[in-house]
């Protein structure tokens, strides 16, 4: 009897604690509006980059494959939108069309990496990977000027380095969300719908993550992370269940890139670098790898930190503390955010928040 | 003839001038314990890594269950019904000891990416089945306490049991352990012996590879010899026992004694 | 036919370069298993470094050849006490953590080397002396300068050096044997932390003279050339089997030499592509890398 209460009063507790985080998720964007809008647009990117980390997550903290090009994905859902749905092409194709369409196509350039990759281990796969989203972003640099063998005409597909502009809102049949809304007196910015918006795919996303770590598949990538052969041995078809962790992982990255592309209004090759595969990985690996609350607070982290660092480091900071511009605000922002990498690692080889020792 | 569940003929595998296994046949009866034994290095792992499709054979051939066991890839050896367990363990160590038996049923389920996300009803089903039997098998084996701890953390004596619940989890028709007892004190042997000899009384057929001839000698039906690759000897463990060519081969490259 | 000749013999010296760098990768992955994600940034405080102490050193009225001659070796002083403090710093204590813990310092280093040589130098690109002639010398159809044949020269001297090192030396017996395996090594009184200091510095000296290669050979250096240079060095390593010092040197060339004759095809927009292309190729065929010899799975 008394276990029960115990199980009931947790399962209270854990009420409470999600209607609080539920109340704060909610008034974020508000307060956050007051301080400008800039610092609204800094919590979406969070949002897309915590689902990000969640989708690499999968790869790399599940499955135990080191991807070190994941962005191209995102690059992959990104193009999808802009290419259909801005004045490039002149088509605007609604968004219940193209964010499945970019989540598809990204889950297809998954399976494209990993048919020929499956064999590799280890450090292997991880050159390779950095290899393909490095040619996906030479690729969207380099195809503004697509030329046949046998023609000397050429076509922009991508606009090449200087991206493509004048891109369509995530608007609702017929709603124009860069108008904003007005609901019940509450003035609502274009940026903070976006957040709203976000924050529903994030949670699902976080959601349909976990249920698939916790099921069937989501085991036989974690025995697969843990001892490939004796996963074998168990009858797991580790080339199927390979491919299948690429494959969400970029469906996720594809979908987060739609939506980046959406809000921004502009998307260029340069968004889409080694240098953001490497920080997505980062988040997976410096939170705790493979768990996802971990995941979460470690995109939370590495997304917020250069953000706050540049306001707490910029010159009138440091004239105000020193009276001279010591360092490059940007350096500074740099410098810090790298050491705190290190050190995290140092100091907590497992990540910040590893997944617990008892289940 | 008794009802043979497996069957070896002339298996021959090579590592560059190796010879690890020189044409090696064998017969296992239905449900009965069979121990393959030999000094280190007689082809003992060779033979199970083969036979589970790790290694492809360069001569001989298999046949399970009547049929020819023809495995291209090593997870299609849990399909067909032959599970194993491996000298160096090899469990899930960031996974508990619940979910490493879980693993073991994957291959006898089937709910996929869709049903997960979606939670449909025989995913559920499916799901609270897996669990089910995955905590049966952990008290079969005597670990239920330690469910939800990483296996990691488990003792060596109670990985390597964890290791044959996995196999098990599987629904074998016959289990093949590497070893099992190797690292184990006197009690957790004797209770492995019993494991053993339950999980033959419940009618999988068990191969057991063993250092332990005290152990080997009481549980095993039937025995056969390696020694440098070669079956030098096979019949009863009486028989074996008294076979000039095992005494010599013991102590020749004597690591364990025969008798006893 | 004239164009192909040109373009190897660009190739093999770039490929030259690419091979010195990957060394560097390929000797801390024999002995680590780890990416050194930061040995790029390594060969840029090479290049940043020589270039300095080169200038300073003809402002002070220094012949051209002696000048190269201390800024080179300046540079190798420099890298080696930067590589061997690395590891010191934020590779050991992780020798046996989670295996990609080490990865992500290593790109935090990277990071902070970058944003460090930012203070140091300075953001521009900076010019360096011409210490040998770049006046063009042509021999029928190709045309060379002086400045690579040195180059072409000396990695070829170097890697030579490396390789009678490696297998000849009783450092190059403990670099072996605690490649092979560290246990092992440590049993028979290898002192472990010594020879891998010292695979850090002889990695790091060879990165340093490839930073002085590379900023000699385009006229200049800045803090960002370490990066691209340093990713299709490793691309080389694993191509020609990561941890396998012929594989390093093999892929290097091979990677040089694909890149330049591929321009005589493909518009040079895509020259990076190339590199990952083959790259996939290779590893597509053989996953074992070029020289690398192929492990079977022990059960
Ligand atoms: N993957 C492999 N590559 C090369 N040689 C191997 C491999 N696996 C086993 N061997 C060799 O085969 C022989 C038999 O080994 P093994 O089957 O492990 O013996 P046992 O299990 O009886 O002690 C040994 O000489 C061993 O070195
Ligand atoms: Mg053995």
């Amino acid at each position: 009897m008394a276990g029960m209460t115990g199980i009931l009063q947790t399962k209270r507790n854990q009420m409470i604690a999600l209607a609080v985080l539920g109340v704060l998720l909610f008034i974020l964007p508000f307060a956050a509006g007051a301080l400008g809008q800039a610092w609204v647009r800094i919590l979406n990117i969070t949002l897309l980059y915590v689902m990000l980390a969640l989708g690499l997550n999968v790869v790399v903290g599940v499955a135990g494959l080191l991807d070190l090009g994941y962005v191209a994905f995102y690059a992959v859902g990104a193009y999808t939108w802009s290419l259909l749905a801005s004045a490039h092409f002149d088509l605007h194709y609604p968004f219940w069309i193209l964010l499945p369409l970019g989540a598809f196509l990204a889950a297809l350039a998954g399976l494209l990496l990993g048919t020929p990759v499956l064999k590799l281990r280890g450090d292997y796969l991880a050159i390779v990977t950095l290899g393909f989203g490095e040619i996906v972003r030479i690729l969207m640099n380099n195809f503004d000027k697509v030329g046949l063998p046998w023609s000397d005409e050429t076509y922009n597909i991508t606009n090449g380095p200087r991206g493509i502009t004048g891109i369509d809102g995530l608007n609702f049949f017929g709603f124009k969300i860069s108008k904003g809304l007005e609901l019940f007196g509450l003035q609502i910015t274009p940026l903070q719908l976006y957040y709203f918006v976000f924050l529903a795919f994030t949670i699902l996303s976080i959601i349909g993550v976990s249920r698939l770590q916790h099921s069937r598949i989501g085991r036989a990538w974690q025995a697969l992370r843990e001892d490939e052969i004796a996963a074998k041995a168990m009858g797991i078809n580790t080339r199927n269940v390979k491919l299948a962790a690429f494959a969400f992982g970029a469906l996720t990255g594809g979908l987060a890139g739609g939506l980046f592309a959406s809000m921004q209004g502009f998307v260029s090759p340069e968004s889409f670098g080694l240098l953001e595969s490497v920080m997505i990985l980062a988040m997976v690996v410096l939170g705790g790898m493979g768990h996802i609350p971990g995941v979460i607070l470690g995109a939370v982290l590495l997304s917020a930190m250069p953000e706050v660092i540049r306001y707490a480091a910029d010159e009138n900071m440091q004239q105000k503390i020193f009276g001279i511009v010591l360092i490059a605000p940007e350096v500074l922002r740099n410098l810090i955010f790298s050491l705190a990498m290190i050190l995290i690692m140092l100091f907590k080889p497992a990540g910040l928040w590893p997944s617990p020792e008892k289940k | 003839m008794a009802d043979m569940l497996f069957t070896a003929e002339g298996v021959t595998k090579r590592f560059g001038g190796v010879t690890a296994l020189d044409k090696v046949s064998m017969e296992i009866p239905r449900a009965s314990i069979f121990g393959l034994i030999g000094p280190n290095g007689a082809g003992k792992t060779t033979f199970f890594n083969t036979l589970t499709g790790l290694y492809q054979v360069d001569e001989g051939k298999f046949t399970f269950d009547g049929k020819p066991l023809n495995v291209k890839a090593p997870h299609e050896v849990a399909v067909v019904g032959i599970a194993r367990t491996f000298q160096n363990i090899r469990l899930f160590g960031e996974m508990s000891v619940l979910e490493n038996v879980m693993v073991g049923r994957h291959v006898r389920t089937k709910a996929g990416a869709f049903g997960a996300i979606f939670q449909t009803p025989a995913t559920r089903r499916e799901e609270a089945e897996i669990t089910q039997r995955a905590h049966e098998l952990l008290d079969y084996i005597g670990l239920s306490k330690r469910a939800g701890d990483k296996s990691r953390t488990l003792a060596y004596g109670e990985q390597r049991r964890l290791e044959i619940a996995r196999a098990l989890a599987t629904d074998p028709k016959m289990i093949a352990l590497d070893e099992p007892a190797a690292g184990m004190n006197a009690t957790e042997t004797i209770a492995l012996r019993e494991l053993i000899e339950r999980i033959a009384n419940d009618g999988t057929t068990v191969m057991l590879i063993e250092h332990d001839m005290r152990l080997v000698m009481k549980v095993c039906q039937h025995l056969a010899v390696l020694d440098y690759g070669r079956k030098i000897a096979g019949g009863t463990p009486a028989e074996v026992q008294r076979d000039p060519a095992v005494i010599k081969a013991y102590l020749g490259g004597a690591h364990t004694e025969v008798t006893k | 036919m004239d164009v192909l000749l040109q373009q190897i013999v660009n190739g093999l010296v770039v490929g030259s370069v690419y091979a010195l760098v990957a060394l560097g990768y390929t000797m801390v992955y024999g002995i680590l298993q780890l990416i050194n994600f930061a040995h790029g940034e390594i060969v840029m405080i090479g290049g940043l470094t020589s270039l300095f102490a080169a200038k300073g050193l003809l402002a002070m009225g220094a012949p051209p050849l002696l000048a190269l001659l201390v800024a080179i070796l300046a540079a190798m002083i420099a890298c080696a006490i930067v590589g061997v403090l690395i590891e010191r710093i934020a590779y050991r204590p992780l020798r046996n953590a989670p295996r990609l813990a080490p990865l992500i310092t290593a790109i935090g280093v990277s990071i902070l080397l970058q944003q460090l040589a930012i203070l140091v130098f300075g953001r521009n690109y900076f010019s360096f002396p011409e210490l040998i002639s770049k006046a063009p010398i042509v021999f029928g159809p190709i045309t060379v300068t002086l400045n690579e044949i040195v180059i072409l020269l000396t990695s070829f001297g170097l890697m030579a050096a490396l390789l009678w090192l490696v297998h000849n030396t009783k450092v190059g017996t403990a670099m072996r044997a605690t490649a092979e395996n560290q246990k092992v090594a440590g049993l028979m009184g290898i002192d472990i932390n010594k020879i891998i200091a010292i695979t850090f510095a002889i990695g790091s000296g060879l990165g340093a003279i490839a930073g002085v290669m590379v900023a000699s050979n385009y006229g200049q250096a800045h803090y960002y050339m370490g990066f691209m240079l340093g990713l299709k060095a490793f691309t080389a390593a694993v191509m020609g089997g990561i941890g396998n010092l012929w594989g390093a040197m093999v892929g290097g060339l091979i990677l040089g030499l694909v890149e330049n004759v591929g321009l005589i095809f493909v518009r040079g927009d895509y020259k990076d592509i190339f590199a990952f292309v083959v790259l996939v190729l290779v590893l597509i065929f053989r996953p074992q890398g070029l020289v690398g010899e192929r492990v079977a799975e022990r059960a």
